[in-house]
């Protein structure tokens, strides 16, 4: 759709001031595109290798605790997991990514790993799986704070690109568009103007 | 500089060990029980919730309605089955909506 405009001078001042706003704001959008999406390489990147290590490192804890599963009885599991550890806490905080939250996750260390459960019933299985999974939740929180990232950069990315391109491609092109058509109008109006006027002094002197 | 609170989502198999570690545990048996839980406790202030892959599908309401905000973060993990692979699916899908195609896939 066109823009609405009357053939002005007052018009034609606001629509230059618009569109140089228009295109400044075209060249720092471009600008914060190009750096999101290089970030957004370096943190997919991470990502992946991450992902790739806690999801190896996990799978051989499950598989631990599958086998010790099977040393043991049903209920001398229940009993020895389901007495609540003591719980882990996470810091968590923001930082932001040119001016996008994306969360910040740390661990309070903990001093000295303790089984939340005796010894007499469990084996040795049991205590290796629970030994690498305490390993692997570092891990596992620089995943979700990598991976949380990464997923609210795709989304800025994308929502930048937008901007970028309606600027670009439909914005900018109207107001050249609107901007064309009014000078040609006054322009237009000039002549018709000066016409007039060499008319009128033509019929002047020939009356006098 | 809040203290945020994680927790795991899955079946009761897979979840029993993260007890052990401190973490809360949910156990949940179907789909739709996990969106639930899931969704009250990112009303909660979860900071982390991890998603078995069997049940992370289902969640993906509430999974897109926390998107946009930074947490909490849902994060799918394998389960006692091993990985089926959608983690890496949401980095690639990441990829391919940031920069138009997966750069990542053969590097």
């Amino acid at each position: 759709m066109a823009l609405q405009y009357k053939p002005t001078r007052m018009e034609l001042s606001n629509l230059k001031k618009r569109r140089t706003v228009a295109i400044r704001g075209h060249k720092m959008m471009k600008d914060k595109r190009d750096e999101l999406v290089r970030r957004f390489i370096v943190l997919a990147r991470k990502n992946k290798a991450l992902r790739l290590e806690t999801e190896k490192k996990l799978g051989e804890a499950m598989q631990n605790f599958v086998l010790a599963r099977a040393m043991m009885s049903g209920n001398e599991i229940d009993e020895a997991l389901m007495y609540p550890a003591r719980a882990i806490k996470v810091d968590m905080a923001k930082q932001n990514i040119l001016s996008i939250p994306v969360p910040k996750l740390s661990m309070e260390t903990q001093d000295g790993f303790v089984y939340p459960y005796g010894f007499a019933t469990t084996g040795a299985d049991l205590d290796g799986a629970v030994q690498a999974l305490a390993e692997i939740l570092p891990l596992m929180l620089e995943l979700a704070e990598v991976e949380k990232a990464t997923s609210r950069l795709a989304d800025e990315i994308e929502k930048t690109r937008r901007r970028v391109n309606a600027l670009e491609y439909v914005m900018i092109p109207q107001f050249d568009e609107a901007i064309h058509n009014i000078q040609m109008k006054l322009e237009e109006n000039e002549r018709g103007n000066t016409s007039r006027l060499m008319k009128t002094k033509e019929m002047l002197a020939k009356e006098a | 500089m809040a203290n945020g609170k994680c927790a795991v989502i899955g079946d009761r198999d897979s979840i029993l060990l993260f007890k052990a570690v401190g973490i809360e545990v949910y156990a949940v048996t179907d789909g739709e029980q996990a969106n639930k839980t899931l969704h009250r406790l990112a009303r909660t202030g979860y900071g982390v919730v991890y998603v078995t892959e069997t049940y992370y599908p289902a969640c993906e309401e509430t999974i897109l309605e926390f998107q946009g905000e930074p947490y909490p973060a849902i994060i799918p993990i394998p389960d006692v089955s091993g990985t089926q692979g959608i983690g890496m699916r949401a980095i690639k899908e990441n990829v391919e909506k940031a920069v138009g195609l997966d750069i990542l896939s053969n590097s």
